[in-house]
């Protein structure tokens, strides 16, 4: 019989161009490479520097998000930094022929959303870029994982990259979710419980019966966050969801394509008694909707729940760190964090920027008022995304209630572009880092899930959609 | 890149876990295109206090870092190993560290080392009695040596063989041109490509 194996073995086994010998590492051949503004041009540079040339053209495809501003786009970027960057990738591409989506294009996006939307993630694939949340693609089925500049270099020069095999972690969710509660909270429960280390040296089969319940955005959302676990990719078994999801994309298979690709498809899962080297239980039952009180994202409880007291962790390290978090955070022990006020709110970012994040958002909102004092932003995570929403009249939701609708990118998520937080400022954010700065200097960010940013910008303080039918 | 062996330098004792890479260097930093000079970046939020270990008048040329648990984790910005690699740091130890970081650090011939947590506070203990110490960490052995202690680092030898060899990656990965080759032709139609432009 033949041996038994892991969803993210297969896809490694299938993959594997050298086996490593002597404590080398396997060669892993890379069928997508997505590149972005920041993690590039020092992998050109070197390319250049070397005299190499890209080795597939056609496996690779470049989009700009991280410092792109999401007004005015028909203005020169004006912040000169971030403008020699974009120029950077667009002269780099252009050098090596190598496709591009620019500011004003409809495939234009964060990353992590332009390679699903135009079916280039599928099941299957093994999927790089230069940046930590490239975990997202694994919802998938694909095995999807950030990586270093150098490596950038590296998969540009040979289309492969030398990897360690990963240990395997099953995350099992079972049961369904209550209304209101949604993907993020699950993958901040999951955070929460096995800590920002957790994952380390794992991939991430996300499984059960709650995980095979959620749309394709949903466990997007989740592999998002795998790296916030500590993890380097995170993963779910493709199905028929991720196959209706797929089909009549621009680059999805087609005709006989389709159906050779779908006869492999159906076999990656992971086998009956195959073995994790790790496994957690969730239940989707209990699950309330989690927010953030620190300043990693491990650091979050319930929404009804209360900051907790430094004093309460056992582990010395985490008492200190949690110490240093409600410093920054500004926030006393013993607080419900439902009485914690917030001065912004931030719809958007990898992890939570898609077409149903939005809808979603936009369906509690609707008709009613942004809070007094408030200030929202919303930003689709592509500019398909934003076309889309347009085209279903989200974007008069959002702007009747008060937020600004915004051109996409990554925005907000971190403090690289015109859009921040502002300093000592309280954001609810549906990103995936709460970390010191991350989304400007000395600002204050909970993570929390669509819905919840929606309650809460309706209300001021932190909410769950609940809070809002009485 | 340079082969290491054997080096001497002024150890930091950098008491701090859980450093993220955000907290190494800033996001701000990250716009720059070049591949050094990024040493203005790092800690520089730390070292706004003047306090600040590396502030102080022995650490003001150091080699190398012994830090808490949990370091580098967060982004997979390189430009956190550059900016140690540009300040001056030619090893980094910790109990424990992130997986993309730890394996940025062999790419750019910084040495990741783990140590225990009970050697950690052996060695900071040592550095903060006489400040400005140098250390010596010897690849080949694994070893760092500060006076009469004596401490062992875990490095993996695929790592550590490159580090000593000065070894680029892309050149070890050319030496298997031919199967990557034959991967491909055997690549089935299915699978992605992202030219020729489908779609609008
Ligand atoms: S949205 Fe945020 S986390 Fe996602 S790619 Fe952009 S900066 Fe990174």
């Amino acid at each position: 019989m033949a041996e038994k194996l892991t969803l993210a073995e297969k896809l490694w086994r299938d993959h594997l161009v050298v086996k490593g010998e002597d404590g080398a590492p396997d060669l892993i051949y890379i069928d997508l490479h997505l590149i972005h503004e920041v993690t590039s041009p020092q992998a050109f540079d070197g390319l250049r520097l070397a005299g190499r040339d890209i080795r597939r053209k056609d496996l690779t495809i470049a989009t700009e998000d991280h410092n792109t501003p999401t007004k005015d786009i028909h203005l020169p970027i004006a912040e000169p930094t971030s403008a020699k960057q974009v120029q950077a990738l667009r002269e780099n591409t252009e050098e090596y022929g190598v496709r591009i989506h620019s500011l004003g294009d409809k495939n234009q996006g964060i990353v992590h959303v332009v390679g699903p939307q135009l079916g280039l993630t599928m099941p299957g694939i093994t999927v790089v870029c230069g940046d930590s949340h490239t975990s997202t693609h694994g919802a998938f089925g694909a095995l999807a994982m950030g990586i270093g500049t150098s490596e950038v270099e590296h998969v540009l020069a040979t289309q492969t990259l030398p990897l360690k095999p990963f240990k395997t972690m099953a995350i099992n969710v079972e049961g369904s979710l209550r209304p209101g509660v949604s993907a993020k909270d699950i993958i901040l429960a999951i955070i929460a419980k096995i800590g920002t280390g957790g994952g380390q040296g794992y991939v991430l089969e996300y499984r059960g019966s709650a995980i095979r319940e959620l749309s394709m955005e949903g466990r997007m959302t989740i592999c998002n966050m795998s790296i916030e676990a500590g993890a380097r990719a995170g993963m779910v078994a493709p199905d028929e969801t991720t196959f209706e999801y797929l089909k009549g994309r621009p680059h999805a298979p087609e005709g006989k394509d389709w159906d050779e690709a779908m006869e492999y498809w159906k076999t990656l899962k992971t086998d009956e008694g195959a073995e994790f080297d790790a496994e957690v239980f969730i239940n989707a039952d209990e699950l309330d909707p989690f927010v953030t009180w620190g300043t990693n994202p491990g650091q979050g409880v319930s929404l009804l729940g209360e900051v907790p007291d430094p004093e309460s962790f056992e582990d010395p390290s985490d008492r200190e760190s949690a110490k240093q978090a409600l410093k920054y955070m500004d926030l006393q022990p013993g607080t419900k964090m439902k009485d914690i006020s917030v001065d912004t709110v931030f719809l958007g970012s990898c992890t939570n920027s898609r077409i149903e994040d939005l809808r979603a958002a936009a369906k509690l909102i609707k008709g009613k008022k942004l809070a007094e004092g408030l200030t929202m932003m919303v930003v689709p995570g592509s500019q398909k995304v934003r076309i889309e929403a347009e085209l279903e009249g989200l974007d008069k939701i959002f702007k009747d209630f008060g937020a600004e609708w915004r051109f996409a990118g990554c925005s907000a998520c971190l403090g690289m572009n015109p859009d921040q937080v502002g300093e000592f400022k309280r954001a609810a954010s549906t990103s995936n880092r709460n970390f010191v700065g991350r989304q400007g200097k000395n600002a204050r960010t909970h993570l929390v899930s669509p819905v919840v940013a929606a309650a809460t910008a309706i209300r001021g303080t932190l909410s769950a959609p609940s809070d809002l039918e009485d | 890149m340079e082969k290491i062996s054997n080096f001497t330098g002024v150890g930091v004792p950098f008491r701090y876990s859980n450093v993220d890479t955000d907290q190494i260097i800033p996001a701000i930093y990250l716009k720059r295109i070049t591949k050094t000079g990024y040493e203005d970046g790092l800690f520089s939020t730390l070292r706004q206090d003047p306090d600040f270990v590396l502030n102080q008048e022995p650490y003001k040329n150091p080699s190398v870092l012994v830090a808490g648990s949990d370091f580098g984790t967060g982004s997979s910005r390189e430009h956190a190993v550059w900016a140690l690699r540009d300040f001056g740091f030619k090893a980094v130890f910790s109990p424990k560290f992130a997986d993309i970081f730890r394996s940025n650090c062999g790419k750019q011939g910084l040495v990741a080392g783990v140590i225990s947590n009970s050697d950690t506070t052996k060695l900071w203990e040592a550095m903060e009695a006489q400040p400005g110490v140098e250390l010596e960490v010897d690849l080949p052995s694994q070893t760092i040596r500060l006076g009469e202690l004596e401490i062992n680092f875990e490095i993996d030898e695929y790592t550590k063989w490159r580090l000593s060899e000065g070894l680029d990656d892309i050149g070890i990965t050319l030496q298997n041109e031919d199967k990557i080759a034959e991967f491909e032709s055997r690549r089935a139609s299915w699978r992605p490509k992202t030219l020729p432009v489908k779609g609008d």
